[in-house]
């Protein structure tokens, strides 16, 4: 017999028993569209979170101030000066080390006439559109000139924009931060939650400007050192933790002020954490697949015995024992094929339809719709293999069968 | 040389400590072309020594030959080439595919013959014209009437061109008028087919369609004589 022929006596036995079939196919799908679901969802989620990175490069490396085991905190620890800012600037100490950019944070409430409303306060130097991707979206972003003289500049986010101007024309008008009256000089693109900061809500000043009237400080919050290209990234930590060492006079890793945040390996975590994950919901979605392909031995086991007589008579036509092992195995792989694609179709459909609902409820989170294509051979080839270990078993014993205990069998 | 050559077969079967004697030391000879009925009433052993001849059982004892073979000789592969080319089988309940057509039930042998897939359909149509159903072709199993059932059954045992077909009460599920259709055929296809015919049956009026009754009691052939006055089925139930 060749191969084609046990394709067609096997799909022509499955459609005289259609209900059954669909009933066992039934349970490969729903194993296999779980599998795909999860990794469209997993993918779409390490996506979301890898692109709230994008912009914000590989290439950076990020000082935070304090010590290592006291955490991170975005106030009260003044380690980072700018004795510090210079002399990372400096290409002798931090040779790959293309834009310095110093941050200062703060939150105040911002007023603008009736309007109040309360806003992050994101102190930087110009170069920050070089790493974040905020270009003003009108008016300009400030320059050298403003940094060096703490002008009363800002620009605001989209959200600020909103509800202080609910009018519009901000541009130009004067707000009030803190009881200090700074001109509008531009706003920046609604970016949603999808940035590492979240813009939308804050408002961005020379980071002189903050230091001398919204923190009073003279310290910085952060640090970031953009790297010209990422190879050069180990090198560029070593380069700042050395130098900041130096200005310290740290001779101790173990007495760091400060701790430095390698843009890269934040990623990797996030992209493991993510891959971990969905692999974890992969396993679960495969005991469904496992009780699937134990319900497929199942059926075929049911069916061989109420079979037994197509099985004697097949033989006492001429059947071999392979003849009859290899149909009711192509039958098992037939299910189970048929139930991966249909999962597969179903899988796919059912997280685009997910994709529509988190889009139309959030769109500002800009989910994308993944199909995860290896996530579909996966299937396909797993489904396959389910019907080929869970059908050896009732193959066997169809093939088993002697023709007169077949045929007597009522 | 005779083309069934049987001697002093026995068949025991062993549940527990029970041991059953179904056949005991039966001999006999078939030649080609003969008709012989083997008649015995339920239990006799017949069916079982049927099945030993049709190679779906094996003998715990004795010689079996077909076509100046030994019975043992044959592994399952050349056990699969005889039934399939040399053997037809027609079946008290004409085990038919549920849900298949005439025509598909009916080709069934070839699937696992070395006929090509070309000649297939001619062959199987030539069998179900012989039994008279060219009109029911693309029926399904389920939709025909008993006596057409056990038609479908005899072409699908003639569509290799037996040489030998084995009828295991073949009139036993039917009733008598369509069962004289059923004998008729058989006959047709030893007188006029040429082909070797054993029928099993319990009844006497089915055995005197054969030319030669092989009567057995307890596993034991008690009788082998020709058929003195044959009964023509086509006689009777044009009657």
């Amino acid at each position: 017999m060749t191969f084609k022929e046990y394709l067609q006596t096997s799909v022509s036995a499955l459609k005289r028993n259609r209900s059954r079939s669909v009933l066992t196919i039934l349970g490969i799908v729903i194993g296999i569209l779980s599998i795909i679901l999860v990794m469209s969802l997993g993918k779409g989620a390490q996506e979301l979170i890898l692109s709230q990175f994008s912009g914000f490069g590989t290439k950076s490396v990020i000082v935070v101030p304090g010590r290592q085991f006291e955490g991170p905190s975005l106030k009260g620890v003044d380690s980072l000066k700018d004795r510090d800012l210079d002399s990372l600037r400096n290409k002798g100490n931090v040779p790959h080390g293309e834009t310095v950019i110093p941050m200062v944070f703060g939150s105040d409430v911002a007023s603008f006439e009736s309007e109040t409303f309360k806003v992050s306060v994101y102190g930087a130097s110009v170069d920050l559109p070089k790493v974040f991707d905020i270009q003003a979206e009108e008016g300009s972003f400030y320059t050298d000139e403003d940094v060096k003289g703490s002008a009363s500049v800002v620009l605001i986010g989209s959200k600020v924009n909103e509800e202080l101007f609910p009018n519009g024309n901000s541009l130009g008008k004067r707000i009030k931060v803190k009881n200090r009256s700074f001109k509008v000089i531009g706003i920046l693109p609604s970016k949603g939650a999808s940035s590492l900061i979240n813009f939308d809500d804050g408002v961005v000043m020379p980071y002189t400007t903050a230091q001398n009237y919204i923190t009073g400080t003279k310290y910085f919050d952060r640090l970031l050192v953009d790297v010209d290209i990422e190879e050069n990234l180990d090198q560029t930590v070593e380069d700042v933790t050395r130098t900041i060492r130096d200005n310290h006079n740290i001779t101790d890793p173990e007495k760091d002020d400060f701790q430095i945040v390698n843009q890269a390996d934040l990623l990797d975590t996030f992209g493991t954490v993510t891959t971990a994950l969905t692999y974890f919901l992969v396993a679960v979605a495969a005991i469904s697949l496992l009780v699937g392909g134990i319900g497929i031995m199942n059926i075929m086991l049911v069916s061989v015995t109420e079979r037994t007589r197509e099985i004697g008579l097949r033989k006492a036509v001429g059947a071999t024992t392979r003849n009859i092992l290899m149909q009711f195995l192509v039958e098992s792989v037939v299910l189970t094929l048929v139930g991966g694609i249909v999962g597969i179709i179903c899988g796919a459909v059912l997280s685009f339809i997910v994709y529509l609902i988190i889009h139309a409820m959030l769109p500002a989170l800009g989910w994308k719709f993944i199909f995860p294509i290896g996530g579909a051979f996966l299937g396909i080839g797993v489904s396959s293999a389910i019907g080929l270990i869970f059908g050896v078993y009732p193959a066997r014993q169809a093939a088993k069968k002697s023709p007169i205990e077949a045929l007597r069998y009522e | 040389m005779p083309l069934i050559e049987i001697k002093n077969l026995t068949k025991t079967y062993v549940e527990g400590d029970t041991e059953t004697t179904v056949l005991n030391g039966v001999s006999f000879e078939v030649e080609k072309g003969e008709f012989v009925a083997i008649m015995g009433p339920s239990g006799s052993g017949k069916s079982t020594l049927l099945h030993m001849i049709g190679l779906l059982d094996e003998p715990t004892s004795g010689e079996y030959k077909f076509d100046g073979k030994k019975g043992s000789s044959f592994d399952e592969l050349a056990v699969s080439k005889l039934r399939n080319g040399k053997f037809g089988f027609i079946f008290q309940s004409f085990n038919l595919l549920p849900k298949t057509t005439v025509l598909e039930n009916v080709k069934l042998p070839l699937l696992y013959s070395d006929v090509p897939r070309s000649e297939w359909d001619k062959k199987a149509l030539a069998a179900i014209e012989l039994v008279g159903l060219s009109h029911r072709i693309n029926h399904e199993s389920n939709e025909l009437s008993g006596g057409e059932k056990q038609r479908v059954a005899i072409a699908r045992a003639l569509v290799n061109d037996p040489e030998i077909i084995f009828a295991d009460e073949p009139t036993g599920n039917l009733d008598s008028k369509t069962g004289k259709i059923i004998m008729d055929f058989i006959q047709k296809l030893n007188d006029e087919e040429g082909h070797t015919v054993m029928l099993i049956t319990h009844e006497t009026v089915t055995a005197e369609h054969a030319k030669r009754i092989i009567r057995i009691k307890d596993g034991e052939i008690v009788s082998d004589e020709p058929v003195k006055n044959r009964r023509k089925a086509t006689d009777e139930y044009e009657k």
